[in-house]
């Protein structure tokens, strides 16, 4: 009997795969919006398994809960119809399958032919942790972060106004 | 077996080609952009367990800021999106092929 993580991490791990999956398969944009919703919170149960708590939370708090209803809110407002079967391009989708086998090769050959370093020690992800080393050796990247957000909402401001005459 | 660093970079290294597959595949411009955010989830679980099985609290401070960059990245995009909606109501990849409206 495996404990019991590993059969979690089996668990949100097919999930977290399948939802993706459906992600791009399902025609209609809202499914995919909610198969997103659902492979990312299965992500933030891998990320509670590698005991980063805090991301875990974060990543629920800002993907579940914001992007996914700005994604909603768009496909709302655009009133997007499910999309018609249109011809595949046979040349676009070979070299799009082509392309990801590579790199799908690529990864799985750099994974079996490299031995891993030995675990240097297991962190944890605690608050307390993260925010020390967030407030000491990050404070700056996390000050220029806070500009970066400022410059996207005045972006987003200036590029969602409707052109006054 | 037990769950080691490899399965969740397999896991990772998997989730990245069906985001990479979305995006060359699919012609929805919303569809490629979930896709993209499928890729950047798929760079950030590789982080956190890199950072987790190397004893480093510095990646998961990356993965905290690939988070907000995100964020900010998918606001202005789909902000992007509706602006060219306005314009040529279509979000469909195949309609949009002029660079200038």
């Amino acid at each position: 009997m495996p404990p019991l993580s590993d059969i979690l991490f089996y668990v949100f791990a097919a999930l977290a795969l399948i939802c993706g999956a459906l992600v791009v398969l399902s025609r209609n944009p809202v499914n995919s919006a909610m198969f997103l919703v659902l492979s990312i919170i299965s992500l933030a149960g891998l990320f509670v398994l590698l005991h980063a708590f805090f991301l875990a939370a974060v990543q629920v708090l800002v993907y579940a809960g914001a992007v996914i209803v700005l994604f909603l809110f768009v496909i709302m407002l655009l009133d997007l119809k499910e999309e018609q079967r249109r011809k595949m391009k046979t040349f676009g989708a070979v070299t799009g399958i082509i392309s990801v086998l590579g790199i799908a090769f690529v990864f799985w050959h750099s994974l079996i032919h490299s031995s891993l370093p030995e675990s240097l020690g297991t962190t944890d992800g605690s608050t307390l942790a993260l925010g020390r080393l967030l407030f000491t050796s990050y404070s700056l990247p996390f000050e220029i972060l806070s500009v970066l957000l400022l410059v996207a909402m005045v972006g987003v401001i200036l590029l969602s106004k409707k052109e006054q005459k | 077996m037990n769950v080691g660093l490899e399965h969740y970079l397999v896991v990772s290294g998997l989730m990245f080609s069906l985001g990479l597959m979305g995006v060359i595949m699919r012609r929805n411009l919303l569809v490629i952009y979930m896709c993209l955010e499928l890729m950047l989830n798929a760079a950030n679980l590789a982080l956190v367990a890199l950072s987790r099985y190397h004893g480093n609290l510095s990646g998961e401070i990356v993965v905290f800021f690939i988070i907000t960059v995100a964020a900010a990245e998918v606001s202005v995009g789909l902000a992007l999106i509706v602006a060219l909606y306005r314009k040529r109501q279509t979000a469909h990849v195949e309609d949009l092929m002029a660079m200038k409206f």
